[in-house]
């Protein structure tokens, strides 16, 4: 077992950066500055906080989705199911069960993750074009149940009657009024990508990175090949229900469609958009897809037009994302 | 009891042959061009609305010939330009993504041309004649929708077992470099390839506009159950699409007997266990596009 890490790590790792603090720690340093101060400098710029916690929502989906899709090489086109199973489960603790959003999130990301940790063997017992079918048939199949269950998920008309409490700590009291909803996400943002992160830089996310490259010499090798591809499928799950929970106290409402395959596939263009071989692509991704959505629907109707055509045109010129097109560039 | 289980069974073949149509589309383009098309569902209401559109001109049986041809010609401008781009791209999630944007704008040109309110197609009078109203209620459409579907499956596989374009679709199938490297112009070949199944889409559209009326998103709830039925009958296997889709149909029909919420769901239940029993589907190959 260790040796075939061993030599998969020797296949990915970068040498040591040069100094003590590299330009990697330093542009992190730089991101988390602008992002914890979202609030301050984005109404100056004709903004609006609901806006950045949108975007950092479907950032953390696209990143989690990345982990198996980026750095896996498993092609999920079914993840918006366990989105919207956080979704659902977040709004039906709040408005059943108790008034303390980080339970009910808590509650929701254990539903989403479960479900995938649950789904993922099934789905891993095929690869490729096979592997994405099956998981938009498995997604779907819970889209339908939130659709027919009428009584327990208020059917195509979504589910309402909860909103977001002020978080009741010991001393202290945190309003969820927009900006404080905005740090929120932010902190569930921070906290999933050290988490991936350290995923990513372990034996384990170098076995991950391993699948992906090469997956019939990692069999020779003796890797268990599915069982690495169902973890990667549920971290990544957990991940993505976690945004999906955070969405719904977003908008205080969720319908089905945070369950369907076109939200899967959104998430997808995000991290192929963004550049799903970099670790902070699908923020970049979903930094563009958001802003160009909320722009373009306030100015013409076939804005779903111009989304197709971001789909198409990303597909077609950047198969790479933005951050790999810059990447090589400046490499070359 | 029996006798609506009868019923139901019945019905659910005829929903299963309309969903058999659907995969076989789907299937063809899978198998030689190596591309889910996740626009085949919007493909399906283009031909539709097209439909709609010629009905007062050729009147019903003119459009369900011509629609689905003028469906084709949209999919000939679509794979030339650009799914053909990526078909030196190993990993599929390119061609998946294209066709979703597609879809996507598929959709919102329907929506921008003929308005997001649902239409009606006119049929012929005597197809929506009730047949029987002792035991079963079945109008004349449901049969012929059999008809069609029967006819079109009948004239696929003997294009594909007697003709030469048949043949090398056959064999690029099994072989696309050999059959390239004996000159066989390949991209012509998945052009036409292509072309078929989108007029396959067509008709079924067509057909089931003829039942639920049309609007823009009539091919999303449609290309679902093609997709299962690919997965229960096995990718690479277009005798699998066709049984996949019977199956499915019949087990949905027979689940609206006893417990209608569940006859959407039941199709994904009757995959996973396909899946966990015999992952490569009823007659699929091992290991193919993996």
């Amino acid at each position: 077992m260790t040796m075939e890490i061993a030599s998969a790590r020797t296949a990915v790792a970068k040498p040591p950066a040069p100094g003590l603090i590299s330009r990697r720690v330093l542009g992190n340093v730089a991101l988390g500055l602008v992002l914890l101060a979202v609030p301050f400098w984005l109404p100056l710029v004709g903004g609006y906080t609901d806006l950045a916690s949108r975007v950092l929502i479907y950032a953390l989906a696209a990143m989690g989705l990345n982990l198996l899709l980026g750095f896996t090489g498993g092609l999920s086109f079914g993840h918006a199911a366990y989105f919207g199973l956080g979704a659902y489960g977040v709004g039906l603790m709040l408005k059943y069960e108790t008034h303390s959003i980080l339970l009910a999130l808590l509650v929701g990301t254990l539903v989403g993750g479960i479900a995938a940790t649950l789904l993922g063997p099934i789905a891993v017992r095929r690869r490729g074009i096979y592997f994405a079918m099956i998981t938009i048939a498995i997604g779907q199949m819970f889209y339908f149940l939130a659709v027919r269950w009428n009584s327990l998920t208020g059917g195509e008309d979504g589910l309402t009657g909860f909103s977001r409490h002020p978080i009741k700590l010991p001393g202290l009291t945190v309003p969820m009024g927009s900006v404080g909803f905005f740090y929120l996400v932010l902190v569930c943002f921070g906290a999933c990508a050290l988490l991936l992160w350290t995923v990513l830089n372990s034996p384990l996310g170098h076995t991950f990175v391993g699948i992906r490259e090469n997956y019939k010499r990692l069999i020779f090798l003796g890797v268990r090949t599915k069982r690495y591809l169902a973890i990667s499928f549920a971290i990544s799950g957990f991940v993505v229900a976690l945004a999906g929970g955070l969405n719904a106290l977003l908008d205080n409402f969720t319908s089905p469609n945070t369950l369907n395959y076109t939200l899967s596939g959104d998430f997808l263009i995000i991290a192929v958009l963004g550049g799903m071989r970099n670790f902070w692509g699908p923020l970049a991704g979903a930094v563009i897809f958001i802003l160009v959505r909320d722009y373009v629907s306030s100015i013409t109707d076939n804005w779903m037009t111009v989304i197709g055509l971001i789909f198409v045109l990303s597909v077609l010129f950047f198969p790479l994302g933005i951050l790999g097109f810059f990447n090589r560039k400046s490499a070359s | 009891m029996g006798l609506i289980l009868l019923f139901n069974a019945f019905n659910g073949l005829i929903q299963g042959a309309f969903y058999a149509l659907m995969a076989l589309g789907l299937a063809l383009i899978l198998g030689l061009n190596n591309t889910i098309n996740f626009a085949q569902g919007a493909f399906m209401a283009l031909a539709a609305y097209f439909a709609f559109t010629l009905v007062p001109y050729t009147g019903f049986w003119g459009a369900l010939i011509a629609a689905p041809l003028l469906a084709g010609v949209i999919g000939f401008a679509v794979e030339t330009v650009l799914v053909r781009r990526l078909y030196s791209r190993k990993d599929p999630i390119y061609t998946l993504l294209l066709t979703f944007g597609l879809a996507l704008i598929i959709q919102d040109m329907i929506r921008t041309i003929w308005g997001a309110q649902g239409k009606p197609l006119a049929i012929p009078g005597f197809l929506n004649h009730p047949l029987s109203n002792t035991y079963f209620f079945l109008t004349g459409y449901r049969l012929f929708v059999v008809a069609v579907a029967l006819i079109g499956t009948g004239a696929l596989f003997a294009v594909l077992r007697f003709t030469r374009i048949g043949i090398r679709i056959r064999a690029g199938n099994a072989d696309l470099e050999t059959i390239s490297a004996l000159g066989v112009n390949i991209y012509l070949l998945r052009t036409a390839n292509f072309i078929i199944g989108i007029v396959f889409a067509g008709v079924a559209g067509i057909l089931a506009a003829g039942q639920l009326g049309l609007n823009p998103t009539m091919g999303d709830a449609l290309i679902m159950p093609a997709f299962v039925a690919i997965v229960v009958g096995g990718v690479g296997s277009l005798v699998g699409s066709l049984l996949g889709g019977l199956i499915i149909g019949l087990a949905s029909g027979i689940t609206t007997a006893f417990f209608p919420a569940a006859s959407e769901v039941v199709i994904y239940v009757i995959m996973g266990i396909m899946l966990v029993v015999r992952p490569r589907g009823l007659l699929g190959q091992e290991g193919l596009f993996e």
